[in-house]
């Protein structure tokens, strides 16, 4: 090949001297910082889209303000609970229905790259495949702690108070924060097994809101019929929503059917987030390699 | 000029492979290729849809395993060191893959920091690119907002952002406008000057004529010709003349009457009474005009053109058939 020192005039205003040092990629060492990196770079890409399209905000701010307006100023005087006020018993309930619906954003976000061919750039260049994953996780996570926030600010407005001391309430939080991620890690599968963003939905809607509503979240489990009841009472919704009851001090008008998980809720609860994390992380990760390979 | 790298000029290969097989179910999409592409110089892929050519990108790029085979890009093992290869080399996919949602300016600075830049350093690089492919106007702009001709630029930019020793572009041009095309062309030429090994796959003939130093043709997963673009072409000869007969009772001689000026044997497609005929150089188009007529056989159309791929393959993959036999 002839090496011509001509430049055509056309292309001459363009041209860019960038010596040879600078413009190749670095050599990365250090395989975890370069993780890191790497993961607060696509994490940093899902908040530029935010800022694009900021009603993706919605399910995480209005949503469930509307829910604790709702339960507060319109059913609420129709729901009796024992011993109590239907102020604090719902709180806990509209926190883990919001978290559980979490599962929707990374699950549309994941099916709607893998449509796109931008996840092609991604997997071309050397950066690691687990640090995609991680970022989806990092600012799902913070969109989630933002939801916790929101909720928590108007509970206190419309009069919902914790009753524990300050360690009780960081429980909660992360506790809080552990149920958030394994909705997140589980919607990041659903992501990527579903075909098209838009079946998202359809499994939030058909599994997520039996799943949240037949359970001690809005309404006492007693007040079910006996088959509910039995469903309610195993419900790791339940047990979730009990835990939080419980580390807030508020009160939980318990079943009269006893089971262990409903009697020890706050132990039960960080042992069924750490067996769903614990099947749903890897099984991600094996399908994300299997998704992306051929 | 550009003084994107130094490159030495006496380097040696830039990508090799050697029996590169890759089997999906029963069908193998490509079976033994291999390659040797100098450093510096142009290789192109030519062939139809599901020939092998975005299997055998795929493979190159470390995007693929190969069922068998090996390769090598800048040195590396494509198999055994993936993460070396992504580092020395670009990749132009036949979509384009930018992200929608981001600025141009945010694209291009993403894909930097993915490649292990600081923040200055990706900021510097994508200001660098977006002022070279004329997208500094657009920088802030969203890129689904971006015509097809500034994706494809964008996106060819995306892919230059580490100063890739090889670039594998996957149909570059397919559905761009011809002004869009000609800039690619120029774009692509710029970086061989500069020193990048390029591989590309294209449908066109004129395509991988212009621009490759090689051409490998691809048919059906399989290496079927290999050669400089100078010497396919004298394989297959030079500009084709479509005679439209007006009657169907002077298929059988018209080929005959026209052998004074073929570099080889004129096809037919009988049901459109149409010859092909393949012309010598310097053959004039009156040329068979006269002998035609002289023949009394009466054309309705006469339509000179260059070879197609259609031609390529025509003369590559069925040579020993007779003329009337090659398109029934």
């Amino acid at each position: 090949m002839t090496v011509t020192t001509v430049t055509t005039p056309a292309a001459a205003p363009h041209a860019v001297h960038v010596s040879q040092h600078d413009a190749n990629a670095p050599e990365r060492t250090n395989a975890v910082a370069s993780l890191w990196s790497d993961t607060l770079v696509f994490a940093g890409r899902n908040l530029a889209h935010v800022r694009q399209l900021p009603e993706k905000l919605l399910d995480v701010t209005v949503q469930p303000l509307m829910f604790v307006l709702l339960f507060t100023y319109v059913f609420g005087g129709a729901i009796a609970v024992q011993n109590s006020n239907y102020r604090e018993y719902v709180i806990a309930g509209i926190l883990v229905q919001s978290l559980a619906f979490g599962l929707v954003g990374p699950a549309t976000g994941i099916a709607t790259d893998l449509l796109e061919g931008v996840i092609d750039r991604f997997r071309g260049l050397p950066s690691s495949r687990l640090a995609y994953l991680l970022g989806h996780y990092v600012a799902e996570l913070a969109s989630m702690f933002l939801a916790i926030s929101v909720l928590l600010g108007a509970g206190l407005l419309v009069g919902w108070r914790p009753h524990t001391d300050v360690l009780h309430v960081v429980l909660a939080i992360v506790l809080l924060g552990v149920f958030a991620s394994s909705m997140i890690w589980f919607g990041t599968f659903l992501g990527l097994i579903v075909r098209t963003p838009d079946a998202v939905m359809g499994v939030g809607f058909t599994v997520v809101f039996p799943i949240t509503f037949i359970s001690n979240a809005f309404v006492p489990i007693d007040s079910m019929p006996v088959v509910l009841q039995k469903f309610a009472t195993w419900n790791p919704v339940s047990v979730m929503v009990a835990a939080v009851r419980e580390l807030f001090g508020n009160p939980g008008a318990p079943p009269s059917v006893s089971s262990w998980p409903m009697d020890n809720p706050v132990l039960a609860s960080f042992l069924s987030c750490g067996i769903v994390l614990l099947l749903v992380v890897p099984a991600t990760l094996r399908r994300y390699r299997h998704r992306t390979t051929d | 000029m550009y003084d994107e790298r130094d490159h030495p000029t006496t380097s040696g290969v830039g990508v090799e492979a050697q029996g590169l097989s890759k089997r999906y179910g029963d069908l193998w999409a490509l079976r033994h290729l291999d390659l040797a592409v100098p450093a510096g110089s142009v290789l192109g892929l030519l062939g139809h849809n599901g020939a092998g050519k975005t299997t055998a990108i795929r493979i190159l790029t470390t995007l693929s395993t190969p069922t068998e085979g090996s390769a090598t890009v800048a040195g590396f093992d494509v198999a055994t060191h993936p993460a070396q290869v992504r580092r020395r080399i670009g990749i132009t996919a036949q979509e384009a893959t930018v992200d929608g949602l981001l600025s141009a300016r945010a694209n291009l600075v993403m894909v930097g920091r993915l490649y292990g830049f600081s923040k200055a350093h990706a900021r510097r690089r994508a200001d660098e690119l977006l002022e070279r492919f004329r997208l500094a106007d657009d920088a802030g702009k969203l890129a689904k907002h971006f015509s097809g001709g500034m994706r494809r630029r964008l996106d060819l930019a995306s892919s230059l952002v580490a100063a890739p020793e090889v670039l594998f572009l996957d149909e570059p041009t397919t559905g761009l406008d011809p002004r869009s095309r000609g800039d690619l062309w120029d774009l692509l030429r710029e970086l061989v000057r500069d020193g990048t090994t390029l591989i590309l796959t294209t449908q066109y003939l004129e395509e991988a004529d212009r621009l490759a130093d090689d051409i490998v043709v691809l048919d059906h997963g399989r290496s079927v010709a290999h050669g400089t673009p100078a010497e396919l072409k004298a394989r297959i000869g030079n500009d084709r003349v479509d005679v439209t007969l007006a009657d169907p009772s002077d298929l059988d001689r018209a080929p005959g009457v026209v052998a004074a000026f073929t570099s080889s044997p004129p096809t037919l497609e009988p049901e459109q009474l149409l010859m092909t005929v393949p012309v010598r150089e310097g053959v004039r188009l009156i040329d068979l005009m006269r002998a035609l007529d002289e023949a009394g056989i009466e054309a309705v159309d006469l339509n000179r053109r260059g070879a197609t791929l259609d031609d390529v393959f025509l003369s590559l993959t069925t040579p020993d058939r007779a003329p009337a036999e090659a398109l029934a």
